[in-house]
């Protein structure tokens, strides 16, 4: 068997005295479009972060292609639930992306991190690139405070994928967008699978269901970690009592 | 406002004014620009006053007040920005609380120096016709010091003032990058404190890099702009102070103001009428 891609062996956290994560063990192999699904401040965002190596956590090992998490990030592309900067701040959309390209070619290390870089003729066509394949090539020279949320999701995906990820991490990628573009990003997350790992986190999880090929529910704990549906019985030991379950056909 | 371009002609102190008052506007245009969109101005504002304890020092031992003040900068930037990455949850409270204790050490040794302390005023409120020939090259000196270090890395600090959680997934080293970025602040508060003094340097560290980006979308672009805006500012308010003979720096500050809000009122009123015009221009073509 090919070792995972990402590697979490027995991993707890808790912020300050509250416990976020208990004992999770999850392998993620390459090639998988794994959905990471459970009720709000059950631990989904948390467990991303630690991935990315944003934060360590108490117990457990972390391994990310093989090393520690915060020197793997580089081969992951991130897309936040909710943009960690100002909307107004003055940069265009192609500087947005082109920032994902900040240090592709460089190792690891605080002196190899201090050399002076600019975007290259090469970033610039590998950010017309990203842009072209979220279908937002037209969005180029906007400002970003003038984008919708639908266009700023295709951005921050771009940004994500402009350093040619293993795999690419999204955070709810959906929540702040309607029903149709929902289906349209996760289309195109159907077609960047054939290319690279993915690790989506929703609330939705019929939605989520349909188009990936394996889920992770998490509540604290890993609750559930299969492919087959997932039934009634399973919705109540993830959300605890009185759910209601809602059939959701595509 | 004649009388000063005849006696900018003529008096050598006028000129060595002016000259100071465009190299400190190179610092405020580049560093303010930073300054705004981080949204750092209250940080700037703590090292800018707790400077006066290095000048305070300076003056009680015998040194150069203006190497004292850079030394409390920078010393002062790196106190903070440790606060800042370190112990954000008291971050206001210690950031304030650094800002007085800095004056109040400066005050204390002021207070024990011997001799005259006329020059108490000059740091607090600046003088820029007092600013001495030599300073000029310790200012154009400084003034170099920053615009190559943001030209090698303006790329990482447009990461770190942008996103700093991205920057860091992109092995960054923000920290380091944050720290740099308040030294470079540090050193701009010293040059503009020869004009303007270290209580009003916030304004010109600010406002002309705000008043840019009312109307440009660019970080390179703010910086030329704010950079012109301020000398434009400085020079006016030097010139607008000569003949009723007021203090030059407050003449600074208060125009400064002024069309800060002139231009905020009108960036305000330009949005709206731009807003109006591309609904009637695109008819009921909705927005994607």
């Amino acid at each position: 068997m090919t070792d995972p891609l990402i590697d979490i062996r027995n991993v707890s956290f808790s912020y300050g005295e509250t416990p976020v994560l208990r004992h999770i063990d999850l392998q993620i192999v390459k090639g998988e479009f794994l959905g990471i699904v459970g009720p709000n401040a059950g631990g989904k965002s948390t467990l991303l972060k630690l991935v990315l190596g944003l934060i360590e956590p108490q117990s457990g090992s972390i391994r990310v292609l093989g090393h520690e998490p915060a020197h793997a990030s580089r081969q992951l592309g991130y897309v936040p639930q909710y943009p960690s900067f100002p909307r107004d701040f003055p940069i265009s959309v192609e500087q947005v992306v082109l920032l994902g390209r900040i240090g592709m070619h460089k190792h690891n290390g605080l002196f190899a991190s201090l050399i002076p870089e600019r975007n290259t003729a090469a970033d610039r066509e590998a950010a017309r690139q990203a842009l072209a394949e979220v279908e937002a090539d037209n969005l180029a020279q906007r400002q970003i405070s003038s984008l919708s949320g639908g266009q700023l999701q295709r951005v921050l995906l771009a940004r994500a994928l402009v350093s040619d990820p293993q795999a690419l991490i999204l955070d709810e990628p959906t929540a702040n967008i309607d029903q149709r573009l929902e289906s349209d990003i996760f289309d195109l997350l159907q077609r960047l699978n054939e290319r690279m790992t993915i690790l989506v986190v929703s609330h939705d999880i019929g939605f989520v269901s349909t188009y990936v090929n394996r889920v992770a529910c998490i509540n604290g704990t890993l609750v559930c970690h299969h492919t087959d549906s997932i039934d009634g019985q399973v919705i109540q030991e993830l959300y605890g009592e009185n759910v209601r379950m809602v059939a959701h056909t595509h | 406002m004649l009388e000063f371009f005849d006696a900018l002609s003529r008096h050598g102190f006028l000129q060595t004014a002016v000259i100071a008052a465009l190299l400190a506007s190179i610092g405020c245009g580049v560093m303010g620009t930073y300054v705004v969109v981080k949204r750092i101005a209250f940080i700037a504002g703590g090292i800018a006053h707790s400077v006066l304890g290095g000048m305070g020092a300076a003056v009680y031992y015998g040194f150069d007040p203006l190497l004292g003040a850079l030394l409390a900068a920078i010393f002062a930037a790196l106190l903070i920005g440790w606060v800042r990455l370190n112990w954000k949850t008291q971050e206001d409270t210690l950031i304030g609380a650094l800002w007085a204790i800095g004056m109040a050490i400066g005050i204390l040794f002021i207070a024990k120096s011997p001799g005259y302390q006329g020059d108490l005023m000059n740091y607090l409120f600046g003088n820029i016709l007092l600013v001495p020939q030599q300073s000029l090259w310790f200012m154009a000196a400084l003034d170099a010091l920053l615009l190559v270090v943001v030209a090698l890395y303006h790329r990482q600090f447009l990461a770190v003032v942008f996103d700093e959680e991205f920057a860091r997934l992109r092995g960054v080293p923000v920290g380091l990058f944050y720290l740099l970025l308040l030294v470079l602040v540090a050193v701009t508060v010293v040059l503009l404190i020869q004009v303007v003094g270290l209580i009003l340097v916030l304004a010109l560290l600010t406002l002309p890099a705000a008043v840019a980006g009312h109307y440009i979308h660019s970080l390179g672009r703010i910086m030329v702009v704010a950079t012109l805006i301020g000398s434009g500012l400085s020079v006016s308010g030097l010139a607008l102070s000569y003949q009723p003979d007021l203090p030059p720096g407050p003449t600074i500050i208060l125009l400064a103001g002024a069309l800060y809000v002139v231009s905020a009122i009108f960036a305000q009123l330009r949005q709206r009428h731009l807003a109006r015009a591309s609904l009637n221009h695109s008819g009921n073509q909705p927005h994607g």
